[in-house]
């Protein structure tokens, strides 16, 4: 195999996973904070990435003019979501928190089934077909910028947990449930904003991959698995881990495709995950807990 | 516990008068509901008794499914030695995951999606396996469904019936049994506070071990049940994480922890899925999706306004224990 053949399909799974990584952010960063693990995480993906397929084939909007509107909505969606129905769960048992999770997602999937058909969405746009060389290796321009956008929704994220009062509010609520409570602030509403941002994180990262990928209503589950594989080997609860948990994923998903087969990609990750699990179950980035 | 057992006995004696009145549909719905009774209290010895939440309990009704199918299926050989071959397959990569995970203390969420991890692992493995039929399936031998062959283990579909209908009140009687062992009170003091059941001398390692080769050893008997009742086998299906999900639903809708909640919510949701598609045709609503909707907002509504499941509340009005 060529090796400028290698060193793209390298650097395309970094750029890749770096959307992931945005993805699995928003699920690192609501289960940090609200110690909730959101087992419907992709199935919001696949909703995100219609609205943007469907934004773009009603009034042509470029994807990444859409991220705006859509991300907006996703914030009151995932603000309503928390302060509306998982609030209550917070004392609840595991398996009564996944139980409520995983209908949320069966209504999601069958909902974009009945409204949509099981046909498969994207979008055409010219940039798509486009690309940057340097020296012998091709890099996707749609692939880049979609990355581009990763990084800097993450690192905007990480600004707002550093630098403003509410940012500092929701860490304080993570590192200490109860003093947070004591210190007078609104533990409630925090978790909301907090699912809130979990959710924009979402739209970003699903508006950018209607560039990369087509969707069907079914492919859901498999992000929410690919968003788990991430966070766990990255540290769930760590923002940095999540971003290199997502390259680390795009990468070997990248080399396995070119080396084993496609459709045996996916257990090299979910291999990654067990051994993660069983030497470092923190993760590379996690705190021990 | 008179009433308990008069509960019981009403039970048995639908259960078993039930295929001379009941049509083919009816049959095939009722063997359903015993099947999900069935798993369901096998994983419930894991998450209701010792509460170890596994998300992957797919896995071992695949391991279960593909140990005795592929025995038939390659050497001609019939389940019976397929049985104890699933069962000590599942236990042991049950105790194998056990072992990893409670060794270096993966533990609640962690270990969820550590048993998801293994049965989607397994799942691509299985597709890429040539032994296996890998997505192309394996297709099991169909004989003659008019007579009876034990030794098969084929006949009509009454033959499946009474096969689960024997199973789900074995595991029955084996967690009734169970819970009131040394056992059952280990597990029950390991799941209340894992530390403190530490500290008062418990082998919480070894029994949390225990927990989840029985639980699945017991799911594989299902798997097996599965491979010749459907007699056929995809590794997209049978591992998949809606399988898991499904095995879960049952326990969780009825009442985790519980004798009897899972039978009920096997039946509650199996019946439910039935009617849900039998008004939509009714309406001329056939849309795809619409049926898992309407199940989905049943489910939630259920997961919101009964978090300890239906069993128990209705075993209260009922004047049952548990």
């Amino acid at each position: 195999m060529p090796f400028e053949f290698v060193v793209g399909g390298v650097v395309a799974g970094i750029l890749t996973g770096l959307v992931y990584g945005l993805m699995a952010l928003g699920l690192s960063v609501i289960f940090g904070v609200v110690r909730i693990v959101n087992f419907a995480h992709g199935e919001l993906m696949t909703v995100a990435m219609y609205a943007a397929a469907l934004l773009f084939a009603r009034f042509e909007l470029d994807p990444f003019l859409a991220v705006l509107p859509v991300a907006a909505a996703f914030f009151v969606l995932g603000y309503a979501l928390q302060a509306g129905l998982i609030n209550r769960f917070i004392t609840r048992p595991e398996h009564s928190q996944f139980m409520l999770l995983v209908a949320i997602g069966l209504i999601v999937v069958n909902a974009l089934l009945m409204a949509f058909g099981p046909d498969a969405r994207g979008v055409q746009v010219d940039y798509q077909l486009e690309s940057f060389e340097l020296g012998d290796i091709v890099v996707d321009k749609a692939r880049l910028y979609a990355a581009g956008l990763a990084v800097l929704t993450a690192l905007a994220l990480i600004g707002l947990f550093r630098f403003t009062r509410t940012g500092k509010a929701i860490r304080a609520c993570a590192d200490n449930h109860f003093a947070a409570r004591v210190v007078g602030l609104n533990v409630k509403r925090l978790y909301a904003i907090t699912f809130g941002l979990g959710a924009v994180c979402v739209a970003v990262a699903g508006c950018s991959l209607t560039l990369l990928f087509d969707v069907t209503p079914s492919v859901g589950p498999q992000y929410t698995l690919l968003a788990f594989v991430i966070v766990i080997v990255g540290g769930l609860g760590s923002m940095l881990g999540a971003l290199v948990g997502g390259v680390l994923i795009g990468v070997s998903e990248a080399l396995a495709g070119l080396y084993i087969s496609p459709s045996a990609k996916s257990m090299l990750s979910f291999g990654l995950l067990i051994v993660v699990l069983i030497v470092r179950p923190q993760g590379l980035f996690g705190r021990r807990r | 516990m008179t009433r308990t057992a008069l509960l019981l006995a009403i039970l048995g004696v639908v259960a078993v008068v039930f295929p001379w009145i009941a049509g083919p549909y009816a049959l095939s719905v009722a063997t359903l509901i015993l099947y999900f009774a069935y798993t369901g209290q096998a994983w419930n010895v894991m998450m209701g008794f010792a509460g170890q939440l596994s998300l992957g309990h797919a896995l071992y009704v695949g391991i279960g499914a593909y140990a005795a199918g592929g025995l038939y299926y390659h050497l001609g050989i019939g389940p019976w030695l397929g049985l104890p071959l699933a069962i000590a397959a599942a236990a042991l990569v049950g105790a194998i995951i056990g072992w990893l995970a409670f060794r270096f203390g993966v533990a609640g969420v962690y270990f969820a999606l550590l048993t998801i991890a293994f049965a989607e692992f397994t799942r691509i493995g299985f597709d890429h396996m040539a032994w296996t039929g890998g997505p192309g399936g394996m297709f099991l031998p169909v004989a003659e469904r008019d007579h009876i062959d034990l030794v098969h283990f084929r006949g009509p579909p009454a033959l499946y019936y009474y096969a689960m209908l024997a199973l789900t009140a074995g595991a029955l009687a084996l967690c009734a049994r169970l819970l009131d062992s040394r056992a059952g009170y280990y597990w029950r003091a390991i799941r209340e506070n894992e530390d403190a059941a530490q500290a008062l001398g418990v082998h919480v390692f070894r029994w949390k071990l225990l927990a989840m080769a029985i639980s699945a050893g017991m799911t594989a008997i299902a798997g097996v049940f599965y491979a010749f009742y459907n007699n056929s086998l995809f590794p997209e299906q049978i591992f998949h994480t809606g399988r898991s999900i499904e095995i879960i639903l049952g326990s969780v809708i009825g009442g985790v922890g519980t004798l009897f909640g899972p039978i009920l919510g096997a039946a509650v949701l199996t019946l439910l899925s039935e009617a849900v598609t039998a008004a939509l045709a009714a309406l001329g609503w056939e849309v795809p999706g619409a049926k898992q909707v309407v199940y989905g907002v049943v489910l939630l509504g259920v997961v919101v306004f009964l978090p300890g499941g239906i069993w128990p509340p209705l075993a209260r009005r009922l004047g049952i224990r548990r």
